[in-house]
């Protein structure tokens, strides 16, 4: 089998994540020698940590759907929202680019991250030489787009901030955003955590 | 710079130095010399690798110098105001947090007030501490510690989806009460723009290139 190029790791040189210096594997006990930030050939246990944040993230993305993330409380009545009771209420009220923005922002970036990550994980752990570059730009996609899901604990937390005329109105965040900004948290902490390279290591080797 | 004798076949000994790895598929490839403007991609896998920009250091040194006045400006000015029955509630960018603090939803302040203001201040102040001395040819002191914290709070910091936040705010509520958009507002707006050009502008080489050659 031809190979199309030499990895770093194939050369024996290991390339810093914080500066990008190309050094000696064999050098780099010591982190970097540059920016003397921790090097590693490829991101230590990443298989074993991305698992087990994908599987907090997937379990703490039962009550964020199921508990409200806000509750309205107006002249003494209260009415609780969840993620996707705000999305109906935007498509109720005919506000449907905001209803598409948040639907998008809050639950199908979420999901997303969770099944991408976790289709990422189980094709490295196969070994499959399935288009490793398709999947190398899924995995920057998952981790670009992250971000994005804050929308809603965004919005939450100016609410609270902003409607806070007592009995008038009064905004209080619930459960339910405690444990969304958690898996977006989370999510983001296991997307870092996945090594990309893995992906590739496996079309180094003799088929 | 050091020569890479462990040669192994079929690749001449060379300058580390003309080197990258891509850092998402570690393909090792040889840097070669671009355009202003231009960006270089992997071969392999199509990662961004590096880019080159004329008078970079300049560049974000200026914009990261405007970003700090508009945050202090941002935060100094009402965000928004509500209005309901004749009485106005305003709050600024960190009310928001104060209010979870106050409500003892600690998980939800800590992440706001990371997102919206500790790591996109700290970035930029970080960026101005490690520029500025460079710019007169000195290297500040633990320069490679503070780099690395900026690379670390980078995706910590979101400006731009606070922003969207806010907007989806000002709509929910329109049906409900009066929406102001106070001058932190339009100064946060400014403040979005301006890091997102640093950050463009921005070549993280010229960094260890001036440090190599002051020190
Ligand atoms: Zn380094
Ligand atoms: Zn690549």
């Amino acid at each position: 089998m031809s190979r199309a190029g030499l990895t770093a790791a194939d050369a024996g040189l290991v390339a810093c994540h914080a500066c990008g210096l190309v050094m000696p594997a064999g050098s780099a006990h010591d982190g970097c020698r540059r920016c003397r930030a921790p090097v590693h050939q490829r991101k230590p246990d990443s298989l074993q940590r991305t698992t087990a944040l994908v599987l907090a993230a997937a379990t703490l993305y039962i009550p964020a759907n199921v508990f409200p993330i806000m509750t309205v409380v107006s002249f003494g009545k209260g009415q609780s929202d969840t993620i996707l009771s705000g999305v109906v209420a935007f498509i109720d009220a005919g506000m449907y680019p905001l209803a598409m923005l948040v639907l998008f922002a809050s639950i199908i970036v979420p999901m997303l991250k969770l099944v991408g990550l976790t289709f990422l994980l189980i094709s490295v752990h196969r070994r499959s030489r399935w288009r490793p570059r398709d999947r190398t730009v899924l995995y920057r996609v998952v981790e670009y787009v992250g971000r994005w899901s804050m929308i809603d604990v965004f919005v939450i937390s100016l609410l609270a901030a902003l409607v806070q005329l007592g009995s008038i109105a009064t905004i209080v965040p619930g459960i339910g955003a405690t444990s969304f900004a958690a898996v977006v948290v989370i999510t983001m902490f296991a997307a870092a955590s996945f090594d990309p390279r893995l992906i590739w290591d496996v079309m180094e080797e003799e088929s | 710079m050091d020569d890479w004798t462990e040669s192994t076949p079929g690749i001449p000994v060379m300058d580390l130095a003309e080197l990258v790895a891509c850092h998402d598929c570690d393909l090792l490839q040889r840097r070669r010399p671009l355009r202003h403007g231009e960006r270089a991609r992997c071969t392999r896998c199509g990662a961004g690798l590096y880019k080159e920009q004329h008078d970079s250091l300049d560049k974000t040194l200026a914009l990261t110098l405007a970003g700090v006045i508009l945050f202090v400006v941002a935060n100094v000015f009402p965000f928004m105001s509500f209005s309901l029955e004749g009485r106005v509630q305003e709050c600024r960018i960190l009310s928001g947090v104060m209010a979870l603090v106050a409500d003892g939803k600690w998980v939800i302040a800590a992440v706001v007030g990371l997102a919206s203001f500790i790591a996109p201040l700290l970035n930029l102040l970080l960026l101005l501490y490690v520029l500025l001395p460079l710019k007169f040819d000195t290297a500040p002191w633990k320069l490679p510690a503070s780099y690395r914290v900026i690379e670390i709070l980078g995706p910590w910091s979101m400006l731009e989806v606070y922003l969207l936040g806010a907007i989806v705010a000002v709509v929910k509520l329109s049906g409900m009460a009066d929406i102001g958009l106070g001058f932190g507002f339009h100064a946060f707006a400014g403040l979005i723009i301006v890091t997102t050009a640093a950050g463009a502008v921005f070549d993280p080489r010229l960094v260890w290139n001036r440090l190599a050659r002051v020190t």
